[in-house]
């Protein structure tokens, strides 16, 4: 599983006979390969209905395939009075800023819940759990009075700070699962021969976490570019998204609603593939998940 | 050239339980080798970490040259500590480890890269600069977390058991190049060992803790020849205790009088100790009374007798050649050497 601690390789070193090693390698090579097509036919596969509904003119039963295609609904996307471009880049800004923020407070939240054991650590947990376990409408509605009076409801920075509900606790508990595996003697080592506090995070710190800090943003990224209701509720439809414009056309439009899932699926799998390493293999750290 | 002094040193890592460091006072004198020895569990690894700047005392200072150093944070110190289990970098090569407190001190890649090679040359992995830590074994990588803290020069080098992974050749070696690299740089240096062996081959003194306290800080043969107690005499192993009442430089036992100049005590229940080696059999006059062999093992170099005296029994190595003359249920006298006679306190009154 979360095979980010970093030990004392002489435990294992040594204990590893060469041809050991190299079918273990051979193993991962295979394990990754099997891993990175199945989760390519998982994601890809709903999306090929999605297209071909996109391109389709008509399209009656039984036909397997439309009798007619046409490219009215990829028009329509693209042209700039739907902006529909213009709002893939919004939700891009939104979800980008959502992780960063959920990096700046998850990474030192999941390392204090995974070294440190201090009183109230179960409640904290249970409080940082809260948002996955209650439906994150209910924990809205509470807030959303809150953000009317603070001025941040129908604001970007409102969407944004709701959209962190829901992306802290999975990026905490990403890396507390992380951490619960960290030696911070190895930071300690660091700083003896000569390294400040900052250098330390930077060459110590960092590698040893990053692993499990790209699969916490890609859950944030994830989680956020692909949020409906809470975007809905405290947006108030002057924050436009992805999500809220697919569903407008998913009912009035069939065939630009497949476009536009398209449009919103691909950016996914695309994160999703630039960091299959980090999902599989040798530096797995969504088994941190299991940790808590 | 650096002192250390630590002064009642103590560290609580919980209310609960009693301190894992107490009240500890130590010179350790500059340029010297210093071993903290102790059972696991005494409270090494917390002083040294102390000491380095990587645990803040909960009471008591500690200085460098008079100077306190608590408020100096680890990377300024110039106190290196390697660890009990040497924490490679594990993303590093060796030569990316070796190199790190120079990389930390801004000193210009060619020279790093030069001195990386000979800190291998000296620590006798050359040419490994390319590998990965795991692909070393746990004796090679204790002497490469060894380069890693002698390339930086520190004025005090704090070793965590530096030779517990090393089978016995290396560990000779080892400790050669420790000394040697010691005395020519003069580096103030600690190392923590629990093996007793180990201290006394290598310490200019020792110090030894039992669960956080200070027992005894001396030179190696004063643990063999003047201990302060009945558990440091323990610790160190092999000795001959027996009870008794101390009083005028003699002490009277339940197997009779000794006359004992030595001692840790002025008077009063005291205990007499004598190393086997000094356990003479055959010969009688002062200091001796009358034993019966209960068995006897020879070792080649040496012999081992264990001699019942009234109720209690004794072990006395002597020259191999003793067991020709003795067979086990002999009846023979058997001194106790007075100068080797050493005269401790009970042991119930040394906590
Ligand atoms: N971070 C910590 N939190 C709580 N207790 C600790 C901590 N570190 C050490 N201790 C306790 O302090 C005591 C001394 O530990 P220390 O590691 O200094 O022992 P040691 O002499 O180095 O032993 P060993 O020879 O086994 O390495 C032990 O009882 C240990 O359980
Ligand atoms: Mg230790």
């Amino acid at each position: 599983m979360a095979d980010t601690r970093i030990e004392p390789a002489g435990a294992v070193a040594g204990a590893v006979a060469p041809e050991a090693s190299e079918r273990r390698f051979s193993w991962r090579i295979t394990g990754r390969w099997v891993g990175i097509t199945g989760l390519l036919a998982f994601l890809v596969a709903p999306i090929v209905p999605l297209f071909i509904w996109s391109i389709s003119f008509r399209w009656f039963y039984p036909a397997i395939l439309p009798t007619e295609y046409s490219a009215r609904a990829w028009t329509e996307v693209i042209t700039p009075h739907n902006d529909v471009l213009g709002v893939a880049w919004n939700t891009a800004l939104i979800a980008l800023v959502v992780t960063v923020f959920s990096i700046l407070l998850g990474v030192p939240a999941g390392r204090a819940l995974g070294l440190y054991e201090f009183r109230g650590k179960r409640l904290v947990e249970w409080m940082i759990l809260a948002p996955i376990i209650v439906p994150g409408l209910a924990v809205v509605l509470g807030i959303h009075v809150l953000f009317i009076r603070a001025g941040l409801s129908n604001s970007i920075p409102g969407v944004i700070l709701v959209h962190l509900v829901p992306t802290l606790p999975y990026m905490t508990l990403v890396m507390s699962g992380v951490f619960a595996n960290y030696d911070t003697d190895f930071e300690l080592q660091a700083r003896s021969l000569g390294a400040s506090r900052w250098a330390t995070q930077l060459h110590i710190t960092l590698p040893a976490i990053f692993p499990g800090v790209v699969v916490g943003a890609l859950f944030a990224f994830i989680i956020s570019w692909s949020q409906y209701v809470l975007t809905l509720l405290i947006g108030g439809g002057q924050v436009q998204t992805l999500p809220l414009l697919l569903f407008g056309f998913v009912r009035s439009d069939p065939a630009i609603a497949g476009a536009l899932s398209v449009v919103f699926i691909l950016p996914a799998v695309l994160v999703l593939l630039l960091s299959s390493r980090y999902l599989s293999g040798d530096n797995a750290a969504v088994g941190g998940i299991g940790n808590i | 050239m650096t002192q250390v002094t630590l002064s009642g040193l103590t560290k609580i890592f919980d209310e609960k339980s009693p301190p894992a460091v107490d009240q500890l006072n130590l010179e350790i004198e500059s340029g010297k080798l210093t071993a903290l020895l102790g059972p696991s569990g005494c409270g090494k690894t917390t002083t040294m970490k102390m000491i380095a700047g990587l645990l803040r005392p909960t009471s008591g200072d500690i200085t460098f040259n008079g100077e306190s150093i608590l408020s100096i944070p680890p990377e300024d110190r110039g106190a290196v500590m390697v660890f009990q289990n040497y924490l490679l970098f594990p993303y590093m090569t060796i030569a990316e480890n070796i190199g790190f407190g120079l990389k930390m001190r801004k000193v210009d890649r060619k020279e790093i890269r030069t001195r990386v090679t000979d800190m291998l040359d000296l620590v006798q992995l050359p040419g490994f600069e390319d590998r990965k830590p795991r692909q070393l074994s746990g004796g090679q990588q204790q002497r490469i977390a060894l380069a890693r803290a002698l390339i930086v020069q520190p004025n005090v080098l704090l070793l965590d058991e530096p030779l517990s992974n090393l089978d016995a050749h290396l560990r000779d070696e080892m400790r050669e190049l420790i000394r040697r690299i010691q005395t020519e740089m003069a580096i103030t240096t600690v190392f923590v060992t629990h093996d007793q062996e180990e201290a006394v081959v290598l310490a200019d003194r020792i110090a030894l803790l039992f669960d956080g306290r200070l027992q005894q800080f001396d030179v190696p043969d004063a643990f063999f020849e003047s201990p302060q107690s009945v558990e440091i005499a323990k610790f160190f192993g092999g000795t001959n205790f027996i009870p008794g009442h101390y009083e005028g430089g003699e002490i009277t036992t339940a197997i009779g009088r000794f006359r004992a100049p030595r001692s840790a005590v002025d008077g009063g229940d005291a205990v007499l100790s004598i190393r086997p080696e000094a356990v003479t059999l055959g010969s009688d006059g002062g200091n001796s009374v009358m034993g019966r062999i209960r068995s006897h093992v020879y070792v080649g170099r040496y012999a081992r007798f264990r001699v019942a005296l009234g109720d209690i029994e004794v072990e006395a190595i002597t020259d191999p050649a003793q067991v020709k003359l003795f067979n086990d249920g002999d009846e023979v006298p058997v001194r106790f050497d007075s100068n080797k006679i050493w005269v401790i306190g009970p042991a119930s009154s040394q906590p």
